[in-house]
């Protein structure tokens, strides 16, 4: 069980939090992409081995949904500048 | 009688005996006995069968090395105790598992001659076959460990948090002196060790400490800031340093049976020691042979001498100690050491003891069945005979790395004196010390402990306070192991076991190479290696090294396999402790669930555990009987059932619109304050998420419906939405499904029961027509009136605030009483929304359609550019045109009831499934058999015949439009 630093509570056990996967851009225009690169928005991810940015939803505490750097080798967070991912 | 109580010595309590049975002989032992102590102290070696080839075997390790499991017939019957780790109890009665009738009688014992038609990966081979079916019950109840008792022992168990600086795995030397350093200096320190005194091989192996074990554990206890756990065993590190422990018996609390923790350590020193290896040789699974120092744990802690006439095997120092321990007892002692060197200061003790050296010699294999009864020694080219009832094998040692490699960060690196693999330092909030990272000699081992101690105090930011280093004999310890793995037998049919637990001989892992099996991991799942109760604890390093003797590889290029939660055996019971059931999943209860008792309802789930009626039987009802009597009750008259567990959000903002617009199908441009619209929700994969109607409240304010079970799932998806994708728009959402209650009336008399009810408002069909909203008082009672329909009749929803519920359901049975108001449950609700041809959630919604397949592409707003699912839809259209669609079904004959989810296949065919049913219902309307379900191209194909294929039916039926009733719409909105 992780512990995980929220912005804005500190940090908490993994418990609190829902995991919402690798930090994915925000949705983009649908118009302006072809097949390949919409289908690629929605299914591929990078599922890197090693440092990657994950976002987790504070569900059981304040409700905020923020992304974090996580090593999926070592578990070893770390918090990112305010406003990023 | 050859292995015997000791008059003196052990930890055991001569003056408290303990009477017990096992397979039938009454017995006696003392406190402080485990079973398998006790059991060698009658004489009984002879203590189960092997797992696969039944053959006789005993105790081999004193430890959670050992996997002799037994069962407790009582008291409180409980099946697979590990005999070497379990305290006797008083009046135990206990039997051996695996054998039948009794491990000295066992029929089983037939595949012991038989052994060559189960080799290593038999049950891969078997499992594959056509004809398993044959040989399962058989291969059941002969590969079976011990049998659940018919009343199990429900172990009293409590969950608790904790958190410490320091936690030490482990109190032999390493950890005692680590927990001392940290305890004084200052640190929260936990100290845990799986034995019930602290102390390790110091008392395993009677180290003359001049009283330094008392003395730091007197120090220990009087450290307030120092938590000290016997029997207790830190059995998984996960994550962030979060350690579960397991307390057995706790003794703070006599009414426990386990106490389970999680605890969170800043730091974590992992002094867990390490477990002897034995080396193979033909027959080495013979009652009375056991790792040397298994042997000392016996006579040292519960003085129990297990045998007479000892032969002690041995190709490292460590053995020499249990050479002396056995010859103090006063058993006749040989050593046979395959080193051609002995150690001149053990050679000289030996002589003083009267034990005899032989060395550059090997044991080639034992004879007797039920116990050894005699060994053959090659010294040089001479073969020699020693009768023994004991042999004693030391082929080194594997630290405990267990605890780290489950860290994932630590790794082993090959020790080339000890030929094992030990932990390499890491940078990290774990540190390993002791002999478990190869440091054997007690006093060096104390040392490494401070040092671990240090390290990690240092980590914390805590000033260290090192104790002085005590000074303890060292005499004997594995400094160095001359590698010795297996020693070739004479016969080539002749069995050299590396895992007792699996069964698995040498020839097995040579055949797993042959097929192909090259690398450890395979070798390990082919063969079972390491697989067994003991995990491998003391034969995993034995089978890297053959692996890499037959593959011609060095030990260190085999690599290891990956170690994993839990160390020893843990009960789930322990680890639930109260929360079990509903405890650990609570109910949900809408306000009225008293009332749909009292009056008689069967209650049960109805998606994220909200509890809700399903129907209310009358004197001679069966479930059917109820739900279509409740279901005619609202064709024809009126119903009233308990909508509360919808889902519901508030939206707030001025870009609720627009977020309507986006997640929803439909066109929300348009909605005026007190008008509402019914929408579906894609995700953006294309696929449908849920359904449901959304109500303007005002300007400002919209309330969004969700299915019961989605709500959740709903709550995430607008959130990710407004924190992610759209953070610039103004909303907000509040989920108030808990705030609102409902009594949804429906049936062609629900104007005339709610008109009896005297709304200070409106209710005809213009003032509040189908999909309007109200809102305004009944009595004093505020409600919210929605007029939507899930049945197919004329509906009104009334909502009030939570408190209010139980008041409003009263006056609605009491207004509707003379109209024959009929509460309804869930099954009437889905035998009335199958007929009006409602989708639901989890039915015809199933991950897999799109709004188009179940007929709601004309909802899609015609205007909008976009919305969440829009472009995957059309992709998925574009490139695959033949969609799988929502059909209705009549079964030809019109009594036949499909089973939901049976699959639909063209005549003939059992494989090519084409779709399936989603509901069938016994229909009130039509008095037959109805269903709706997805197929294949459906829409086209209105009036064909189809097939539904259960286990042992296949059942015809018509394809037909997905409606059943009120086709138009007509009675929905009058």
């Amino acid at each position: 069980m992780l512990i995980i630093t929220c912005p804005c509570c500190g940090p908490r056990p993994e418990g609190e939090f829902v995991c919402l996967g690798e930090a994915v851009p925000p949705r983009p225009d649908p118009a302006t992409l072809s097949d390949g690169e919409w289908v690629d928005y929605i299914a591929n991810r990078a599922n890197a081995r090693g440092p990657h940015l994950e976002r987790w939803w504070h569900v059981r505490s304040c409700g905020l949904i923020f992304t974090i750097e996580r090593d999926t080798l070592t578990h070893a967070v770390r918090a990112l500048p305010e406003g990023a991912g | 009688m050859t292995a015997t109580r000791l008059p003196s010595g052990g930890l055991v309590n001569r003056g408290n005996p303990i009477a017990f049975r096992f397979d039938g002989m009454s017995l006696q032992g003392f406190a402080g006995d485990t079973i398998a102590s006790a059991l060698l102290a009658n004489d009984v070696l002879l203590t189960g069968r092997s797992f696969k080839l039944h053959r006789p075997r005993g105790f081999f390790g004193a430890g959670y090395d050992d996997g002799i499991m037994v069962e407790r017939i009582g008291p409180r019957a409980a099946t697979n105790q590990l005999a070497t780790v379990t305290p006797l109890e008083q009046s135990g009665d206990y039997r051996s598992v695996s054998t039948w009738p009794n491990a000295r009688t066992d029929l089983g014992a037939v595949f012991g001659v038989f052994g060559r038609l189960l080799p290593a990966g038999f049950y891969y081979k078997t499992f594959m076959l056509p004809t398993f079916h044959l040989f399962e019950p058989f291969i059941r109840r002969a590969a079976g460990l011990g049998r659940v008792p018919e009343a199990a022992w429900e172990p009293v168990s409590e969950a608790r948090f904790g958190d410490c600086d320091v936690l030490v795995a482990g109190g032999g030397a390493a950890g005692l002196a680590a927990a001392l350093t940290a305890g004084r200096s200052g640190a929260s320190v936990m100290l845990v060790d799986d034995g019930p005194s602290m102390g390790g091989r110091l008392i395993a192996d009677a180290i003359a400490d001049g009283g330094w074990r008392d003395a730091v554990l007197a120090e220990l206890a009087s450290l307030p800031n120092v938590r000290i756990m016997p029997s207790s065993t830190v059995w998984g590190y996960h994550e962030h340093n979060l350690l579960t422990v397991i307390e057995r018996r706790p003794g703070d609390a006599p009414d426990l049976d386990f106490r389970h923790w999680k605890l969170r350590a800043k730091q974590v020193v992992v002094a867990a020691g390490a477990f002897e290896r034995a080396i193979a040789f033909a027959n080495n699974d013979r009652p009375g042979i056991m790792l040397a120092s298994a042997v000392r744990s016996f006579i040292n802690r519960f003085g129990v001498l297990p045998g007479q006439r000892a032969v002690v095997f041995s190709n490292n120092d460590s053995a020499y100690g249990t050479a002396l321990a056995l010859a103090r007892a006063g058993a006749r002692v040989t050593l046979v050491d395959a080193r051609v060197q002995a150690p001149a200061e053990g050679e000289g003790a030996l002589k003083a003891a009267g034990v005899e050296l032989i060395t550059g010699s090997r044991v080639t294999e034992a004879f007797g069945t039920k116990r050894i009864e005699a060994v053959d020694i090659v010294v040089g080219s001479e073969t020699r005979r020693l009768p023994c009832d004991l042999l004693a094998l030391s082929g080194g040692w594997n630290p405990a790395f267990h605890l780290a490699s489950q860290t994932r960060q630590a790794r082993s690196v090959w020790h080339e004196e000890l030929h094992t693999f030990v932990a390499e330092h890491v940078d990290a909030d774990f540190h390993v010390a002791g002999a478990a990272r190869g440091i054997f000699a007690a006093s060096e081992a104390a040392a490494d402990g401070m040092r671990a101690a240090a390290e990690a105090l240092l980590r914390v930011g805590i000033k260290a306070h090192l104790p002085d280093t005590p000074d303890l004999p060292d005499l004997f310890v594995a400094r160095k192991v001359e590698p010795l793995w297996f020693v070739p037998p004479k016969k080539k049919s002749a069995k050299l076991f590396v895992d007792f637990s699996g069964d698995v001989t040498t020839a097995d892992l040579g055949l797993a190479l042959r097929e192909g099996y090259d690398s450890i991991e395979l070798v390990k799942r082919y063969t079972t290696a390491g697989m067994g109760v003991d995990q491998g604890k003391s034969g995993n390093v034995g089978v890297i090294a053959i692996v890499g003797a037959l593959t011609g590889q060095a030990t260190s290029q085999v690599g290891t396999t990956t170690f994993r939660p839990p160390f020893v055996p843990v009960e789930f019971g322990a680890m639930a402790g109260q929360r079990s059931s509903e405890r650990l999943y609570p109910w949900r209860h809408t306000p009225l669930t008293d009332w749909h008792i009292s009056a008689g309802a069967v209650m049960y789930e109805a998606g994220l555990r909200w509890q809700r009626p399903g129907y209310y039987p009358q004197a001679g009802e069966g479930w059917h009987e109820a739900a279509s009597r409740e279901a005619r009750a609202v064709r024809n008259g009126v119903g009233v059932y308990d909508g509360s567990p919808l889902g519901k959000f508030q939206l707030r903002g001025p870009d609720v619109p627009a977020l309507l617009n986006l997640i929803y199908l439909s066109d929300f441009s348009k909605v005026s304050p007190g008008r509402g619209k019914y929408g579906v929700m894609l995700s953006d994969d294309g696929l449908i998420m849920d359904d449901g109607v959304v109500f303007r409240l005002d300007e400002d304010r919209w309330l969004l419906h969700t299915s019961t079970g989605a709500a959740d799932r709903v709550y995430g998806h607008l959130e990710q939405i407004l924190q992610i994708h759209k953070p610039e728009w103004k909303v907000s959402v509040l989920p108030v499904t808990t705030q609102w209650a409902n009594a949804t009336l429906c049936g062609p008399k629900a104007r005339d029961v709610l008109a009896a009810l005297k709304p200070d408002f409106d209710i005809s069909g213009s003032a509040l027509p189908f999909m309007g909203l109200v809102e305004g008082k009944i009595g004093d009672i505020p409600v919210r009136v929605c007029r939507v329909s899930w049945t197919g009749e004329l509906s009104f929803e009334l909502n009030t605030p939570a408190r209010h519920a139980e008041a409003l359901w009263r006056c609605v049975m009491e207004a509707g009483a003379p109209f024959g108001i009929t509460p309804v449950g869930s099954e009437a609700n889905h035998i009335l929304r199958v007929e009006a041809g409602y989708i639901s959630t989890g039915h015809e919604v199933d991950g897999t359609s799109d709004a188009i397949d179940l007929g709601l592409g004309s909802l899609i707003g015609k205007s909008k550019p976009d919305f969440i699912g829009k472009r995957s839809m059309d992709i998925r259209r574009k490139y695959d045109p033949e969609r799988i669609e929502m059909v209705g079904f009549l079964p030809l004959s019109p009594n036949d009831l499909v089973p939901e989810g049976a699959p639909i296949t063209p005549d003939n065919d059992l494989t090519n499934q084409e779709g399936f049913v989603s509901a069938c219902v016994m229909s009130v309307v039509h008095q037959r058999a109805i269903a709706l379900g997805l197929l294949r191209n459906g829409k086209a194909r209105m009036g064909a015949v189809v097939h539904a294929r259960i286990r042992d039916k296949v059942i015809p039926m018509t394809v037909v439009p997905p409606v059943f009733h009120d086709a138009d719409r007509a009675r929905v909105k009058s």
